[in-house]
């Protein structure tokens, strides 16, 4: 679940932990199996997820439960992806303790099949082939080893549009229309430039955009090529795609658009209710937090529009089948229909995680969100998955990310010069990978 | 095993034992179970210890060996299976690496800037407490609370109040007319906030060691020294200090040992493994996690883990080094 990266840092995780435990618990005490039926076998299938993949929460476990007496789903969870990835790489690595079913985040799918892919069932023993046809090109084709193993099937997609605050931008005296602002911003300076304009009449301590952070990611999310090439070469120093995304977010952290914030910090999270900032860049799994953070209070304040220079990803997850793990056969039935589009549909209807599997999409096309003004999220987020592009992904995707986007907020919140920063990033990214 | 089964068992290797010469004054029926409980009581104390040493062994001693055994390498969790064979590459590969400075560097002015004043002010409280007052018993479990309080807690709520925008630290400074201080991103700043998380929980504590110290100290030397007109200052100068001196060294090296292996606070302080963006506040502990938990260099953050070892080694052996110097010229005097 691309929430998690929300969650990457250890202080939201400890967070969650303390202050909402309690509400944690309640919601784990939902699924209690009566499994008395005793019709045909018994199982037991363990589901070890991080985040919130909505499973439960949209009562696909007990629905499953009612169709298959005999089957009972266990799922625990970890709120931090990182702390999730860490402990599965060691569980992987004893070859003990796995679960049925694992979740990996679309950032470490590729670690999965070029490092791993001995780890993790091939699906297609199960037949899993027939299912290629259901999903998005770019999703089936990520969780695909080069010799053709499936390792994981599509839970959801981070397709990418733009947040906006009306009464703030009302205050600023600029349009509030979506679709006029998606024309005004149909590039990333004409985004900037209304940044400035917004700057000069906004209200004391409101700035254009949460973090260039956000920009950053969001951007390099338009692209097929970031990190790697298809070779599987890292090209990241001289990929021009990295440079623009780079250096536009350099010119709004030295335009002073940002509010200065480390995303996923708890400032940062205080910050949407605060009206700090404008606009904040939006992956589809965003939707949710955002309205977890803004709270009540934010209902009808806030809007989503098309992104800024075409449509892109980021974040999205899958489910795979570890080769440890007891029940595969009954796990494939389970991830198989967990994945498959009217429950695709039920999670995004409930949670705001946007399906991968097309007949899904079609199926919520003209969803509406009241929280955000009625926004039409189905088309939107709709059209930015049917047009973003097929994406490279490689090993270290993450660990490049995080590396460059630290050396962002040197800029953003220290004033260091791009060129600085950007040695700083190539240390980092060196010694991620070294 | 119960202790009836013992003695059920017991029988048969304690009677090739006394075929073999037993004691004098035993009879023939309870010869056996007397030389059984001889041997019984000769062997009990190490059995008794025996769980301690297993648990040191595998929980403590292989892990140690262990890590040794996998600085050696190169290991990345993802393959752990393929170890590559390094030597002491990933040692001397410490000494050109950038950031193992800096790590080095920020333990050792997070340490000075956390210890010099802990143990300062839990000296000065635990006077303060030595003194008869109000509500006694009180106070001191008081002073223990943020010591009870887990790491987890404590540094979350300080990191908002060390907040940038909406910190009540930057509140209170604002009022007097100093500009908000981005207490995450300098690094001055960073590092004494992580300072003050440490200082807040351990001063308590300090002083309620100082304080038992302190009532070891005989009544008499401070009615002698009152007599003779000194002052309280000079009766903690003169009779307090001098007294202490033991438990000084004593937590100076425990908190010195803390210090080195600071890793909670600065972790959880803005929730970045790297210790901020600039590494600004990354601790030794923390650099050792980021290597194998956050890049999964199992290799390198185990020849890390050494190097930590080592030093704090050295370092609480310089410690009781300068101390019984010190102790031997007081005796010389």
């Amino acid at each position: 679940m691309p929430i998690a990266r929300a969650a990457k840092r250890a202080t939201a995780r400890l967070g969650a932990v303390v202050l909402t435990g309690a509400l944690l618990a309640a919601c784990g005490s939902g699924a209690s199996p009566d499994s008395s039926d005793g019709a045909g076998e018994e199982v037991t299938l363990t589901v070890d997820l991080f985040g919130s993949f909505g499973f439960k929460e949209a009562g696909l476990y007990e629905e499953y439960q009612k169709l298959h007496p005999g089957v009972t789903i266990k799922q625990s969870d970890t709120q931090d992806e990182a702390d999730y990835w860490k402990s599965l790489q060691t569980r992987l690595a004893g070859g003990g303790g796995l679960a049925d079913v694992q979740g990996v985040e679309v950032g470490r799918i590729a670690s999965v099949t070029q490092q791993q892919s001995d780890k993790f069932q091939d699906l297609k023993a199960f037949g899993a082939d027939k299912l290629k046809g259901q999903f998005a090109e770019a999703k089936w084709s990520a969780a695909t080893t080069k010799d053709g193993k499936v390792l994981g099937l599509g839970t959801d997609v981070g397709p990418e549009a733009m947040c906006f605050r009306t009464d703030l931008f009302q205050q600023a005296g600029l349009p509030t229309d979506r679709e006029e602002l998606a024309k005004k911003w149909s590039t990333w300076d004409g985004y900037l430039e209304l940044g400035k304009e917004y700057k000069k009449k906004a209200p004391a301590q409101s700035a254009w955009l949460d973090s260039v952070g956000s920009l950053y990611g969001v951007m390099i999310g338009q692209e097929k090529e970031r990190y790697y090439n298809a070779a599987g070469e890292m090209i990241y120093e001289t990929n021009p795609a990295v440079k623009t995304a780079w250096d536009t977010s350099v010119k709004a952290a030295e335009a002073g658009l940002s509010a200065k914030l480390d995303q996923w910090s708890p400032q940062w999270n205080q910050a949407f209710a605060a009206g700090s900032f404008a606009t904040i860049p939006c992956p589809a799994w965003m939707l949710c937090y955002v309205k977890g953070q803004a709270g009540a209070s934010g209902q009808g304040k806030w809007d989503v529009a098309k992104l800024p220079g075409g449509a892109g990803n980021w974040g999205g997850s899958y489910l795979a089948i570890p080769r440890a793990a007891k029940h595969k056969e009954e796990a494939y039935k389970l991830i198989e229909w967990l994945t498959a589009p009217e429950q695709q549909a039920k999670v995004f209807q409930k949670q705001g995680n946007f399906p991968s599997s097309t007949g899904a999409i079609a199926k919520i096309s003209d969803a509406v969100d009241p929280y955000f003004s009625g926004a039409p999220i189905g088309r939107i987020f709709g059209d930015a998955a049917k047009e973003s592009p097929v994406q490279v992904l490689g090993v270290h995707d993450q660990n490049v990310m995080q590396q460059l986007t630290n050396a962002l907020s040197e800029v953003e919140r220290k004033g260091v010069s791009s060129d600085k920063a950007w040695e700083t990033a190539k240390k980092g990214v060196a010694n991620v990978t070294g | 095993m119960s202790p009836t089964s013992t003695a059920k068992a017991g029988p048969r290797p304690a009677r090739i034992g006394s075929g073999s010469g037993s004691g004098p004054g035993t009879g023939p029926d309870d010869g056996p179970a007397a030389a059984l409980r001889r041997s019984w009581r000769k062997a009990s104390p190490y059995a008794y210890i025996a769980p301690f040493f297993t648990l040191f062994l595998a929980f403590g001693l292989f892990p140690l060996l262990y890590t040794a055994f996998v600085s050696l390498y190169r290991v990345e969790l993802q393959t752990s299976g393929d170890m590559e064979w390094r030597g002491i590459a990933n040692y001397t590969a410490l000494f050109t690496d950038e950031y193992f400075w800096t790590a080095l560097r920020n333990t050792f002015t997070i340490g000075v800037l956390s210890t010099v004043p802990q143990l300062a002010m839990a000296l000065g409280l635990a006077h303060l407490l030595n003194y008869k007052l109000r509500g006694r018993t009180f106070i001191r479990t008081a002073v223990l609370l943020p010591y009870a309080t887990s790491v987890a807690a404590a540094t979350l709520v300080f990191a908002q109040l060390f907040g940038r925008d909406f910190g009540l630290i930057n509140y209170v400074i604002g009022l007097i007319g100093v500009g908000p201080v981005d207490w995450q991103t300098g690094t001055v700043a960073s590092q004494i906030a992580v300072s003050t998380i440490v200082i807040w929980r351990w001063t308590g504590y300090n002083a309620l060691i100082y304080l038992a110290g302190m009532q070891s100290i005989p009544h008499e030397l401070y009615e002698a020294a009152a007599i003779d007109g000194a002052s309280r200052w000079r009766q903690f100068i003169h009779v307090t200090l001098p007294g202490l001196r033991p438990t000084i060294v004593f937590t100076v090296i425990v908190s010195t040992i803390g210090a080195t292996q600071l890793f909670g606070e600065p972790l959880l302080f803005e929730g970045s493994i790297s210790g901020g963006i600039s590494h600004q506040y990354q601790t030794l502990g923390l650099y050792m996690y980021e290597q194998g938990w956050g890049f999964f260099h199992l290799g390198r953050a185990a020849a890390i883990a050494w190097v930590m070892f080592v030093l704090i080694v050295v370092l609480v052996g310089v410690n009781a080094l300068i101390a019984r110097r010190r102790a031997r010229k007081e005796a010389g005097r």
